[in-house]
């Protein structure tokens, strides 16, 4: 476990992580702090585990059965990973956004509305101001405030991402999982999309998985990098990217493998 | 024009001749069917609307020997049996199908559920009317408009549950995953997202479902049976398309034959008219 130079307010922090699906072992013996108001990138090769370990920190994984996770993920002093931990209040803490944009059929408006209602009580004013909020802080508010009440499912691919970082924002939790955002979005979006990471730090924790190493390099303040279902480094970035401590993460980085 | 020369041209002939037979045998399948189908609707277009009249809405069936009469009775009767089916079977068929697709987790009881399903969607419409005869009508010592919707919502409500299961496995796993994402529970996942985006195909199942069941005659004769007279108490024997059809177009009654051929006439349009709004919906969600 590599220690981080600057010691910041630990959010989350995973002990002897191991996740399994059935026999197989995706995960083995992770062990990571993650720092609140930082943006932290996992990278590494398809099937590294990278979004697999994303997916323990919301126990979204829990939807399958078979799929089972062992040791700590410690989070406002509690193991998320005990049995008894209530799901849904763990996910309204810890949101997630996803590799494809996933509007829900129903209106703009409704589709941020969708989440907040379900643990806070607002006004139609109250909820009026929480829906622009989330919007402009995702910054498609400029390109819907004419249009929120017609179906999410009308935005273009980017618009729809957008909406959807919106909609995770509107919850205000403590963390945003970001699972490689941009992948299926252009180069103009993506832009839109990272500056976004970038601006939400300053009131979330954001991890973002990507396959993107120039996206690791350019939005994060910690990268993970992972292969084989093990954490092979972590660190700062800057530090990751410019002197990597192992040769395989140098590897990887240059291109030389991957 | 230019062949490259490892291509083995009577591979590539055989092949244009299958081709061409497939072509063939599947042309003159679909002008077959075609045929009968186009036959029934001539003849049930001509016979059909030469019975329709103004009087045939307004007039109740006539009695044996009498003259004119119509259909009102039997009209009004198969839309309050048609329309208290649907009331009946499309929560427990759309919940049902919500059970299996959403809840059920690969279970036993699912298993079963939906083997037992899909019986009762090829269960023969005669068994089902014996069943609530048997079940409702001989204890009760009287038909009823009731026994006949329990008949035509157990022949409808394995189509729901089918059809809405089927909608709702398609909704991808990514929508379900993102209102998890949100913290919503299970119930509202469910109800307000998936079921949602399967709304359009749902709509059409239950379409679908009423066309089957409104041209339903087997299950009617042993539970609804027949009224000669008007009469909206569903408590009662009740008059109803199906069953009216069946009874005057083997009558010696010129006017009876006559009404039965206008009621057919009015069920194929219903349904046909069912038919359409269901695709029109459907469709509408592709565009989407």
């Amino acid at each position: 476990m590599n220690t981080l130079p600057e010691t910041k307010e630990i959010i989350l922090e995973v002990r002897n992580l191991n996740f399994f699906y059935g026999a197989f072992q995706g995960l083995k013996n992770i062990n990571l702090d993650i720092q609140k108001n930082t943006v932290t990138a996992f990278i590494g090769p398809s099937g590294c585990g990278k979004s697999t370990l994303l997916r323990t920190l919301n126990r979204m994984y829990d939807l399958y059965p078979g799929q089972r996770a062992e040791g700590e993920i410690n989070f406002d002093g509690e193991n998320i990973l005990n049995p008894k931990q209530d799901l849904n209040l763990l996910r309204s803490r810890v949101g997630m956004v996803f590799q494809k944009p996933t509007p829900f059929p129903m209106s703009i408006y409704d589709n941020i509305a969708f989440g907040v209602q379900l643990y806070e009580n607002l006004s139609r004013s109250d909820m009026d101001d929480r829906v622009e909020w989330a919007l402009q802080k995702a910054a498609i508010w400029g390109e819907v405030k004419d249009k929120l009440g017609q179906s999410g499912l009308s935005l273009s691919g980017g618009q729809q991402q957008r909406l959807c970082i919106a909609r995770g924002i509107a919850v205000k939790p403590a963390i945003l999982l970001l699972d490689e955002p941009t992948s299926a979005l252009d180069p103009i979006s993506t832009g839109k999309v990272e500056e976004l990471v970038h601006n939400l730090k300053s009131e979330y924790t954001v991890v973002i998985v990507t396959h993107n190493m120039q996206q690791a390099a350019r939005v994060s303040d910690y990268t993970a990098y992972m292969y084989l279902g093990e954490l092979m480094e972590f660190g700062e970035t800057d530090q990751i990217f410019m002197k990597p401590a192992r040769q395989e993460t140098e590897d990887y980085i240059t291109g030389r493998f991957g | 024009m230019n062949v490259s020369s490892n291509m083995d041209l009577s591979i590539y002939a055989r092949r244009k001749r299958a081709n061409f037979i497939g072509m063939v045998l599947s042309m003159s399948a679909m002008i077959i069917g075609l045929a009968f189908l186009l036959w029934i609707l001539s003849i049930l277009m001509f016979k059909g609307f030469s019975a329709l009249s103004f009087s045939m809405l307004t007039h109740s069936t006539p009695a044996p020997g009498s003259e004119g009469g119509g259909l009102a009775n039997a009209i009004v009767g198969s839309l309050m049996i048609v329309l208290s089916c649907s009331l009946l079977s499309t929560p427990i068929g759309v919940l049902a199908g919500v059970y299996l697709s959403e809840y059920s987790d690969r279970s036993k009881i699912a298993e079963v559920t939906r083997f037992v399903n899909d019986i009762m969607l090829s269960a023969p419409s005669i068994v089902i009317g014996l069943f609530v005869y048997a079940l409702i009508v001989v204890p009760s010592k009287h038909f009823s408009g009731w026994a006949g919707t329990i008949a035509l919502s157990l022949i409808a409500i394995p189509v729901v549950v089918r059809t809405t299961e089927n909608m709702l496995k398609l909704v991808p796993v990514s929508l379900r995953e993102a209102a998890f994402a949100l913290g919503a529970p299970k119930w509202k996942v469910s109800t307000s997202v998936v079921l949602k985006a399967a709304k359009s195909g749902v709509m059409t199942g239950l379409l679908l479902a009423l066309a089957r069941v409104s041209g339903e005659t087997a299950p009617l004769l042993f539970t609804a049976l027949n009224n000669q007279f008007f009469s909206t108490d569903m408590n009662k024997p009740m008059a109803n398309l199906p069953v009216v059809i069946f009874q005057f177009a083997m009558s010696p009654y010129e006017n009876w034959v006559s009404l039965a051929w206008g009621g057919a006439l009015l069920i194929t349009l219903t349904v046909l008219a069912l038919n359409i709004i269901a695709r029109v919906v459907f469709r509408e969600k592709v565009s989407v």
